[in-house]
């Protein structure tokens, strides 16, 4: 795109090994108000990976996610404490680029949210705003809906408004729309659940896919969801605590915290 | 049955308007009623041309938008987008009691104050000219336009906002990217209502427009709309005289005015809607 250009993707992952984590969120802490929402989160976000963040309702687990790409300013009285180093740099202080830090961090909605303009101007609207030139769009705009799965259901009326869409291709043109603009990072706030099961699969199979491109962190309360698509876990607890993180394997068969394995095995949440 | 009766007295208005007005052409051919350039109604042969009252009507009408519409936008993106949640409900109130103070009071500040500083700012013959009540039509017609449009705008989900803001635009480019074109049916509503309170406004434009049915030549000249036509002219006529039956047909081109303005937009909000 501009400035740091449309790095191959495949160049990208080889930049940096797997092991070392594209976002470190250490210590973080926030507050709306004087409500305590998250207290001394430590989380590492591994490049090309999907890390999955689960708990129960009101957990802060969407608070969570709207950190990291700085969203929860538009709440007035929202304060966040602590670090998240997204490559090394401290996303939190007051002088970083929201718009910048907005482009390389993407983010899908948990209803699906296309504006109200043809599915076309959806996908074109991140690279516009960005100053893509208006002939290298159409490229831009396919390659999109192609990496979201959608392209082959919408190529012929591109012109039509995106609300015409069914539920499932309306939350995969936002996908599309989140893509356009490369980000290296994409963050889901339960993309899914506002979805039929058969649309819910297809999301679920395209995440598996995107995490070959980008890195994603999909906040969901669907374990089996988070079971199957996810490499890294963290389950949050009521209070904002971060009880487990580890491989997902790790969490499902032998989680640390009793609490955390009651709420595995169903028994809240 | 509140239907029925609104269209009934529709009905009977329109019918009885064409009725009396009908009966000017036994004076004047319709293309001199509609395109005549004089009007002499009372002397001796009375010329019924509307044209300059047309003409005037339309003038001072695109004028007080042309202020009212840009102007209203503004206010209510600013009191919905921009403003601190503690100026919000400030801000709404002013524009409330702006539209809520009586047209001859506007004609009077228009009259005493604008009048007098346009004559001498612009070095006019009289300042009571088709820019006079452009710009007090167009204050009167922004209270609407700027409530209307920030009903709209504050009708916007905020999920749009965040899903914008969430791509990287700007607090300014989503404003004008999503929310603006989101709005746009309603805004186009607020636009019509403020045209028809244009149009169909008597009082203050009579007080400040110089009333000489002459045709305009430049905004900078005095003009006379349709309605003060009405209002000047219906306590001297002679019932069921020629000029009688004229003005009934000024009072009419003046309902088919409003009443395609009307049409027109409830066809283009629907068109506005479907493609969503």
């Amino acid at each position: 795109m501009v400035r740091e250009g449309i790095a191959p993707v495949l160049n990208r992952k080889q930049d940096r090994p797997a092991s070392e984590p594209i976002i470190e969120i250490k210590g973080l802490s926030f507050f709306y108000g004087r409500e305590r929402v998250l207290q001394d989160v430590n989380i590492p976000i591994f490049p090309h990976r999907v890390t999955a963040v689960m708990g129960p309702s009101g957990c802060g687990k969407s608070t969570f996610l709207r950190v990291l790409n700085r969203l929860y300013e538009l709440v007035p009285g929202a304060r966040a404490q602590g670090e998240v180093l997204f490559r090394g740099r401290n996303i939190l202080e007051e002088k970083v680029d929201v718009v910048e830090l907005r482009r390389r961090i993407g983010m899908v909605f948990q209803r699906p949210n296309p504006f109200p303009k043809s599915i076309y101007d959806n996908v074109a609207y991140g690279p516009r705003i960005h100053g893509v030139r208006r002939r290298e769009l159409n490229e831009i705009v396919e390659r999109a809906l192609r990496r979201a799965a959608l392209w082959d259901e919408v190529k012929g009326r591109l012109k039509k408004s995106a609300l015409e869409l069914s539920g499932g291709q309306q939350q995969r043109l936002c996908i599309a729309r989140a893509l356009a603009v490369e980000p290296e990072v994409l963050l889901m706030d339960e993309p899914c659940s506002s979805l039929d099961p058969m649309s819910a699969a297809r999301i679920e199979e395209l995440i598996a896919e995107l995490a070959d491109g980008l890195t994603v962190v999909v906040v969901t309360h669907n374990l089996q969801q988070a079971a199957r698509v996810s490499r890294y876990a963290g389950v949050f607890l009521a209070g904002g605590e971060l009880a487990e993180f580890g491989l997902t394997r790790q969490v499902f068969s032998s989680p640390r915290d009793p609490r955390v394995r009651d709420y595995l095995a169903g028994r809240f949440g | 049955m509140c239907a029925a009766l609104s269209l009934l007295a529709l009905g009977l208005i329109a019918g009885f308007l064409l009725w009396e007005g009908g009966s000017v052409f036994e004076a004047t051919s319709p293309g001199g009623l509609l395109g005549g350039r004089w009007w002499f109604p009372t002397s001796d042969p009375p010329s019924f041309g509307l044209l300059p009252m047309i003409v005037g009507s339309a003038l001072v009408t695109c004028g007080a938008l042309a202020l009212a519409v840009p102007l209203g936008i503004g206010v209510a993106l600013f009191v919905a987008e921009v403003a601190p949640a503690r100026l919000r409900d400030p801000c709404k109130v002013v524009v409330e009691i702006l539209a809520g103070i009586p047209s001859v009071v506007y004609g009077f500040f228009g009259l005493l104050v604008l009048i007098p500083w346009l004559q001498r700012t612009l070095g006019l013959p009289t300042g009571q000219t088709a820019l006079a009540a452009s710009m007090i039509l167009g204050t009167m017609a922004l209270p609407t336009v700027a409530s209307i449009a920030e009903d709209a705008v504050t009708a916007v989900p905020s999920s749009w906002r965040e899903a914008s803001l969430a791509l990287g635009a700007t607090r300014w480019q989503t404003v004008l990217g999503v929310v603006l074109s989101a709005a746009r049916p309603g805004i186009l509503a607020a636009v019509l209502l403020g045209l028809g309170r244009a149009v169909g406004e008597t009082m203050a434009v009579l007080m400040v427009s110089g009333n000489s049915p002459v045709f305009p030549p430049s905004f900078l000249r005095p003009v006379r709309t349709l309605t003060a036509t009405l209002a000047l002219e219906m306590a001297e006529v002679v019932v069921g005289s020629p000029h009688y039956h004229a003005l009934f047909a000024a009072g009419g081109v003046l309902f088919l005015f409003t009443l395609t303005l009307n049409l027109a937009g409830e066809l283009v909000g629907r068109r506005v809607r479907r493609e969503g």
